[in-house]
Order: C-alpha cells, then sequence, then structure tokens
C-alpha cells in the first residue's frame, strides 16, 4: 500500500511538471513562461540609464554607441566593417524574433515553429520560389566585396548577439511558442529582401483578366479596363522630354495571350491600400532655401514595428534613417549632403505561363518548338510534432510551376499547371543601391546607386544640399511589349518570353521639373509617352493628385508644412464623386434614417477626420455601389474569379456615359439606371451600418468604424495595439485604413546641417514587456513627429543622449 | 519550519543556475528528508516555492511598469487584471511544489522501513 500511494504520487508529479515543461498544440509550457526566473517576467523592462561596456569579439576596434531617449541607437565606429557589426548586435538586440520569424516566413519554415496549420503557407512560398530567389540574391550580394562585408559583418553582429543569450534572455514570443533561436547566416539577408518583394512586388490580375477576357472579350475589356486612367497626374510631370533614344521594343505577337478555359485560381491581387508617399519640394518653394523631403511608406502594420531607426557613422558615411531589421545599412534616411526615399512603382514584374508537359511524367515541357528538361527542387517542410513533409518543385526556364492540378492551392488564387515569372527569381544586389545611398554626396551617386536596384521597384524620391530634387521610378523592368502580361502567356510560344530589360539609365526620372518640386504616391509612373511598357494600371491616383495640388500652392514650406501634408485627411475620390453621384439620387424613396444620413454627407467637406460620421458612410455606399454596377457583369466564383474595373473608370462612366447598359442589373426583370444603382446602394449602405452599429449616432464615426489595428506579427491581439484612434484611410494622403498605414513617417530639411524629423507607430524594442515597445505611437498617432538626433560625433553634448555602450 | 526555510533557500538560488523544474527537486529533497505529515509536507513544498515565485514576480511588477503584465493576463487568461499573473505564478509554483513535497514524503514512508510519524 505504501509503495503504490509513493508510486501513484511520483507519476502524478512527475506527470504534472512534465506537462508543464511542454506546449501543447497553440497552448505554452506554462512551467517555463510562469517561471518568474525563466519565464514571461524576465522580459519586463525598466527603462534603463546605465552606462554599459560590452565585450564581444568581432569588432577590430571599439565602437561606441549613444543610445538617445527613444533608445535610437547612434554607432560611432572606425571602419564600415565594425559599423555593420554594431548593427546586427544592435538589431538582435531589440528585434531578434522579429529578424528571424519573417525570414522563417519567406523560406516557408514556419511550420517548423506553428506546427501543420503553416504548412500551406510554406508549401507556397517554396512553390513560389524564395529560396529559389534567395540563393541567387546571396550569390550576387557575396560577390561584391563591399555588400559581402556588410551583409557577413551584420551576420557576425547578429550571432555575437545570439551566443550570449540565455534562455531567460529569449524574446518573449521564443517563450510563448517554446523554441530556441537559430545562428544568423547570410542568406537570410537575402531572404528577408524576397519577404519585402512578396509584400509589395507580388499582386497580380493575371489571372482575373484573363477570365474578364473570355467573358467579355478583347473590346469591352480594353474599354473597362484602359491602360491609362481618365484622371492622373503622373509621378514623371507630363510633358517631361526623355533623354535618351530608347530600344527597340518587342513587337506584339499574333497571339498576344494564352486562350484558355476560364482559370479556377485566384491570385492575390495588389492592395490598393498598401502603398506610399514622398515627395521633395525645391529651394525656391522652400523657407530655408534649401530642399525639404518627405516620405511615408505605408505597409501593413505591425508589431514589433517595421522599422528601427538608426544612425551609423564611419570615416565613410554619417547616415541616419530607417532601417529595416535583417538588412544591413538604412534604408530610408539621409546623411549630410543628401536625402532620399521611397514608395511602391507596382511594376509588372509577375507573369504567369501556361506550361504544356510531354506527358504525366512532366519530365520535359514544349517551348519553341522543341521539348525542353524539367528542373526539380527538392522542397523538404520540417514540421513541428510530425514527420518532414516533401515537396518535389517542377522548374522551367520561366520559373516555378506553383501548383499542378489536383494539387491543393493555398489560397484559393494559385494558378494550377502556370509556371510564375518573377522578378524576385533574378540575380541581383540590392543591398548595394542602399549601401551606396548611405555615402551618397550629389545627383551623380543617387543616379549611380538607383542602377545597381532590382526589386521590388521603388519610386526614389531624392534631395540634395545643392539644391536638386530628383525622382526616378526605378527597378529592373522587363522589356515588355504592350500589355505583356495584362493577361496569362503561353508557356509555349518564346515571343511571350521576357526579352532582355528596360537599360538602367532609361528607367523614368526627372531632376528639377518647372514646377519645383517631385512627388509620387504610387500612380502612373509616366504619362503614355514613355516609350516602354512598365504596367497597365497603377494605384489609383487621388493620393498623388491630392499631394500635388497642396505642393503647388506651397510657398515657403517649412517641415512642419510637409509634416502636415503628410496628415492630410482630404477625400479626393469624395470631392470627384459626390457632386456627380449626389444629383442621381432618388431621394424620396429613402427612409427617414437615411435622409438623415444622406444630409450628413451632404454637408460634409471631404475630410475623414476622426469624429466624422459621413466617412463611414460614403466608404460603405462606394463599396455597395461598386457591386451594384459590376456585381451582375462580372460575378466571381470559385471556378472562375474575376474583377471589377477600377472605381476611377466607373466614375467616369456616370460622368461621360450615364446611360451606359452597365448600370442596369441583368439579374433583375427590370431596366435599372444609374439612378436605381446609386439610390439603391446607398440605402443598403445606411441599412448595413445601422445593423453594424445601431441608430445614426457616435458610433458612426470614423475613428471608430475603422478601428485601425497593429497587429503583432504571431496576430497575438494582446500584444497588439487595437483600435486606434487615427483619421484618414484608403486612396487619402494620410493613408491610415483598417490594418495598413504610415509605417515610417519623415521630414528632412536639407541645408548646413540638416534637421530631420521622423516616427512610426510602435517603438524601438521588440520586446512588448519594454517601455520602448508603443512608446512612439501616440506621437504617430496625433500626427506629430520627432526630431531626430543627428550626431556629428561620440563626444557631442545634447540633453536627450541616455547611455552609452561601448563594444570592444 | 526549517523545511520551509530550506525549500525556500534551496530552490532560490537552484533557480538561479538550474531549470525551472528544480523547484521540484528542491521540495522532494526537503520533505523527503524530514517530513511530519502529509499535510506538512504539501503545505512548506507549497509554500516554500510559492513564496519564492510570488516574491520576485511582485518584485519585478513593481520595477517595471504594469501594462506589460496587464498584456501577458489578456493573453494567457483572456483578462486584463494586473493581480492575476502573479496569483495565478504563485499558484502554480506552489502546487509543483507542494507535490514534490508530497511525494518526497511518501517515498520517504515508502522506502524507509519506520512506521509514519503520527503528529496530532
Amino acid at each position: 500500500m505504501r509503495y503504490t500511494k509513493a508510486a501513484l504520487i511520483s507519476l502524478l508529479t512527475f506527470g504534472i511538471v512534465y506537462g508543464l515543461n511542454r506546449s501543447w498544440g497553440a497552448i505554452p509550457a506554462f512551467g517555463p513562461l510562469l517561471s518568474p526566473f525563466v519565464g514571461f517576467w524576465q522580459n519586463a523592462e525598466s527603462v534603463d540609464a546605465t552606462d554599459e561596456e560590452i565585450t564581444l569579439t568581432g569588432t577590430t576596434a571599439p565602437v561606441t554607441v549613444i543610445i538617445d531617449d527613444l533608445a535610437i541607437p547612434h554607432v560611432f565606429a572606425q571602419n564600415d566593417r565594425d559599423a555593420y557589426f554594431a548593427q546586427g548586435y544592435l538589431t538582435a538586440r531589440d528585434r531578434l524574433w522579429q529578424m528571424e520569424f519573417q525570414t522563417h516566413a519567406a523560406a516557408g519554415r514556419v511550420s517548423e515553429i506553428v506546427g501543420d496549420r503553416a504548412l500551406e503557407l510554406d508549401r507556397y512560398n517554396r512553390r513560389l520560389g524564395m529560396g529559389f530567389g534567395a540563393e541567387r540574391s546571396l550569390k550576387a550580394m557575396l560577390a561584391d566585396p563591399r555588400s559581402r562585408e556588410s551583409v557577413e559583418a551584420y551576420t557576425a553582429g547578429v550571432n555575437a548577439y545570439i551566443k550570449q543569450l540565455k534562455p531567460a534572455q529569449y524574446p518573449l514570443e521564443y517563450k510563448l511558442l517554446g523554441y530556441a533561436p537559430e545562428l544568423w547566416k547570410p542568406i537570410k539577408c537575402a531572404y528577408f529582401l524576397k519577404y519585402m518583394s512578396g509584400v509589395l512586388a507580388l499582386g497580380a490580375d493575371d489571372l482575373n483578366m484573363s477570365n474578364v477576357l473570355k467573358q467579355v472579350g478583347p473590346t469591352v475589356a480594353a474599354d473597362l479596363f484602359p491602360d491609362y486612367p481618365f484622371r492622373e497626374d503622373p509621378i514623371i510631370p507630363t510633358g517631361t522630354k526623355w533623354d535618351f533614344k530608347p530600344v527597340p521594343r518587342p513587337p506584339t505577337p499574333v497571339n498576344s495571350f494564352s486562350s484558355t478555359d476560364a482559370i479556377s485560381m485566384k491570385w492575390p491581387e495588389h492592395d490598393p491600400t498598401i502603398g506610399s508617399n514622398n515627395w521633395a519640394v525645391g529651394a525656391q518653394r522652400s523657407a530655408t532655401g534649401y530642399p525639404i523631403l518627405a516620405n511615408d511608406p505605408h505597409l501593413s502594420l505591425s508589431l514589433p514595428s517595421i522599422w528601427y531607426q538608426m544612425q551609423l557613422v564611419t570615416p565613410t558615411m554619417n547616415v541616419y534613417g530607417a532601417t529595416m531589421p535583417g538588412s544591413p545599412g538604412v534604408i530610408i534616411g539621409f546623411n549630410k549632403q543628401v536625402a532620399w526615399g521611397v514608395t511602391n512603382v507596382g511594376a509588372d514584374v509577375l507573369d504567369f505561363y501556361k506550361i504544356r508537359f510531354k506527358d504525366n511524367n512532366r519530365r520535359e515541357y514544349w517551348h519553341d518548338n522543341q521539348w525542353k528538361p524539367v528542373t526539380r527542387r527538392i522542397e523538404t517542410v520540417k514540421v513541428k510534432g510530425q514527420p518532414a513533409v516533401v515537396d518535389t518543385v517542377l522548374y522551367t526556364h520561366h520559373g516555378p510551376v506553383m501548383y499542378m492540378a489536383g494539387q491543393k492551392p493555398f489560397a484559393k488564387n494559385v494558378p494550377v499547371g502556370y509556371a510564375a515569372r518573377w522578378i524576385a527569381h533574378e540575380e541581383s544586389n540590392d543591398f548595394l543601391t542602399y549601401y551606396l545611398l548611405d555615402r551618397a554626396k550629389n545627383h551623380a551617386d543617387y543616379r549611380k546607386a538607383l542602377s545597381y536596384y532590382g526589386a521590388p521597384a521603388q519610386n526614389f524620391v531624392f534631395a540634395d544640399v545643392a539644391k536638386d530634387i530628383a525622382i526616378s521610378p526605378n527597378g529592373r523592368f522587363p522589356l515588355k511589349w504592350k500589355d505583356q502580361g495584362k493577361f496569362l502567356l503561353d508557356g509555349t510560344d518564346p515571343t511571350h518570353d521576357w526579352q532582355g530589360w528596360i537599360p538602367a539609365e532609361h528607367n523614368p526620372h526627372v531632376i528639377n521639373p518647372a514646377r519645383g518640386f517631385v512627388s509620387s504616391a504610387n500612380q502612373s509612373s509616366t504619362d503614355p509617352t514613355y516609350p516602354y511598357y512598365i504596367n497597365w494600371q497603377f494605384a489609383p491616383s487621388e493620393r498623388g493628385t491630392r499631394i500635388n495640388e497642396r505642393l503647388a500652392a506651397m510657398q515657403a514650406a517649412t517641415p512642419d508644412s510637409l509634416r502636415l501634408l503628410q496628415n492630410d485627411n482630404l477625400n479626393i475620390r469624395a470631392r470627384n464623386a459626390l457632386p456627380v453621384f449626389l444629383p442621381y439620387l432618388q431621394t424620396q424613396k429613402l427612409t427617414e434614417e437615411q435622409v438623415k444620413a444622406l444630409s450628413i454627407v451632404k454637408t460634409w467637406r471631404y475630410n475623414h477626420d476622426v469624429a466624422e460620421i459621413a466617412p463611414t458612410i460614403f466608404t460603405e455606399w462606394m463599396r455597395q455601389y461598386m457591386d451594384a454596377v459590376w456585381k451582375d457583369d462580372f460575378p466571381s466564383d470559385d471556378s472562375s474569379p474575376l474583377r471589377y474595373p477600377s472605381f476611377d473608370r466607373t466614375l467616369q462612366l456616370a460622368e461621360k456615359e450615364p446611360a451606359a447598359r452597365w448600370f442596369d442589373n441583368t439579374k433583375t426583370p427590370g431596366r435599372e439606371t444609374i439612378r436605381e444603382a446609386l439610390t439603391q446602394s446607398f440605402q443598403s449602405a445606411v441599412d448595413s451600418l445601422s445593423r453594424q452599429h445601431g441608430k445614426l449616432s457616435e458610433a458612426w464615426q470614423w475613428g471608430n468604424h475603422k478601428a485601425t489595428r497593429i497587429s503583432h506579427l504571431a496576430r497575438l491581439d494582446a500584444l497588439s495595439a487595437l483600435n486606434v484612434q487615427i483619421g484618414g484611410g484608403n486612396g487619402i494622403v494620410n493613408a491610415t485604413s483598417e490594418r495598413n498605414g504610415p509605417s515610417w513617417r519623415m521630414v528632412v530639411a536639407l541645408g548646413p546641417k540638416p534637421k530631420a524629423y521622423g516616427v512610426y507607430p510602435g517603438g524601438q524594442s521588440g520586446n512588448p514587456g519594454s517601455p520602448n515597445y508603443l512608446n512612439m505611437l501616440e506621437t504617430w498617432r496625433t500626427g506629430q513627429l520627432n526630431e531626430l538626433l543627428y550626431l556629428q560625433s561620440a563626444q557631442e553634448k545634447n540633453p536627450r543622449i541616455r547611455r552609452k555602450v561601448i563594444i570592444k | 519550519m526549517i523545511q520551509l526555510i530550506l525549500i525556500v533557500v534551496v530552490s532560490l538560488v537552484a533557480q538561479l543556475i538550474l531549470p525551472w523544474w528544480s523547484i521540484a527537486l528542491v521540495a522532494f529533497g526537503v520533505c523527503f528528508w524530514r517530513s511530519h505529515s502529509a499535510g506538512r509536507a504539501f503545505l512548506y513544498g507549497f509554500a516554500g516555492v510559492a513564496l519564492v515565485w510570488l516574491g520576485y514576480a511582485l518584485l519585478i511588477q513593481l520595477r517595471t511598469d504594469g501594462l506589460f503584465i496587464g498584456r501577458m493576463s489578456e493573453l494567457l487568461f483572456k483578462s486584463n487584471t494586473s493581480a492575476l499573473p502573479a496569483l495565478v505564478t504563485a499558484l502554480l509554483g506552489g502546487l509543483v511544489g507542494g507535490l514534490s513535497g508530497l511525494t518526497g514524503y511518501f517515498v520517504k514512508q515508502a522506502t524507509v522501513n519506520q512506521p509514519p510519524v503520527r503528529n496530532a
């Protein structure tokens, strides 16, 4: 009896300790997690003001790091190598989990951490050729001694941090998910680049456009999906002369698209709320007599913050700006002479080719009248708690065949039997561009730096202390015939291949235009006179139009005028559309509540401020209106996903062809006109808002309705910022929508001593237990900027300096 | 009482270098060495570890801003209550310590050839 009792209680105790020591599916290991000695308690940080001396092997000379009141490190190193080493070390110290998680995601390794619920995501990223592309990029970045040194030193710095890390100090997320960091490798820097290309250069409408084409034919498709918008204000000002002699463009083949059955897969369309703004005003428009530059890249807002501020000072540079964890150097920033920023171009650099295999063995495919060999790449996905999954991906010269008939695609949108030709598969050394920009002294240096850039293509805005301002939609653009890749392409026909590249010096660019400013907001790169084809569609023109109209009116601009413009909440779409739409409304058909809603819209000044109710109504109305006009004509279903024409085209229809047949709902026996389309969609918008928020009241206010959220990367609400009360929205200069928005705002006034300002929604630390995790959120939310401390030497005195770290 | 003090001191030191489950070994060892009853063994194990965990947790909580502890409360227990994490931490550590102490007592009873000392 004594023995039985002892055995039972031993077993119970052992069982409980064992059970608490491991995770169960999504439930973390509560024992180590709650232990105050090793668990989450250890991640609770207080403000640290003590100087530190850290001894690490890896630097060739001592590095001094000044930490300011926002926990931003200012690195003073005696050579470049040591500076990148320090960057790697400091970034890892603040952002290790984020760096590793993002590169794991790009590499298709999330299943290793969370188990088989990420398996399809991992397979998707691998089949997309993320690994294939990263390996090629790595080759290019290691081939150049400058990028090689920076990537290798950065890697050594990250690893110096990881190697001295004890489990109690692991970032919180490792403890929650129950795994340990692994050593960094140079290829992870390449994976990070692919991750960004995945965010910015992966949108494609080829599939649903092919279905549209099949449904309505080429004439209607060209009419409803034109290659240039009705309203546009392109990045390179209309009328700019092209200062080069174009190389011949390939002729459009007779069969310019792959004739095909409806494709039952979809591909993520380009997300219109991911975009960015940048501009520079010239000396003649500025109060300082020097150019002022502004940039706010809009991305899916997440925590830990996407960006990490840093200053890097060595004998070859003194650069300050936003870095990205996982990538050496500064991505958006300034030095003594120049400032630069980026927005996404949205070039068509992803195309799909229909592949014809010889037989079911799929060893050969037909191209250029011969059978060519398929290469196979084995992808082994490790899965937590389960055996690894082995996947064979077929590669043609176009690229990987994403999914074969019969295989289960990840998003319901992936093409079966289509090879993806994607710019991120190309060998390119994009780091070198940033390496050179960090050290650029003038416009010539900037142009030189841009010539190395591949993807994701960006509109690089530039200003310097010599009073030059410039902008260039820049990246590696395939030399295409017009509209090549608007629809699915034929993988057997060599005239459908990408045939070389637009020469880098022919990329659109403009310096010191007569209007005295340059700007971009993801709209069309150029007007139709540009001799090459970049894409048939770009982001809607509204943000760009608003920026340009305000800049054109700006005199004696200061950094604060540009800050105010970054926070502009005017909705140009509403300003264009409401005067056209309101007269068509059949007001006699409206209920009392709908009349009330209408009067709010009628007195609206088109501003998307937090407390306005009209933006809520207008946004929902337009969503329903688009459905009312197009849903009957372009009904998407799983077997044949389609897409609607743009809002720009739809508004043009109302202005120019209000009697068009598209306004009729073909699903009803009667014949509807634009009046019914507008009235019914207005009624149903108000009704649906009433269901959502109750009777028309403060609950309908835009800030509440939009409920902007900044989500933790692991989708943990408790570590996210929810329901952030901020104005703006999709298509507005202050482009803060539900999930996306300005991930970094920067204004730089050049001059004898540059003065710069910036903020992002979050903080320097990626640790939710740090006072610096979300400390900049309120500054960002209220549209303010922090002055960026641009130090000239490690000895400089400044009241904002908090502590000093020496890395020996 | 000596058992309680021993568990507090030894488990505290042990956890500075050993994994969290060293608390189980310590409570087991002390109660194996000397304990008068099953109830006392559990109590000493429970209180010894709970005190250390609660004390350290509160120390950390007071030294840092409570925002994070509230977030963890929300994340782990779906309720943003700043006292909850320290409480659950103490209970969990206590439970492991108590059960280990109890195990120590019963194993002692089973392996050492003597009738249990009965205390009133």
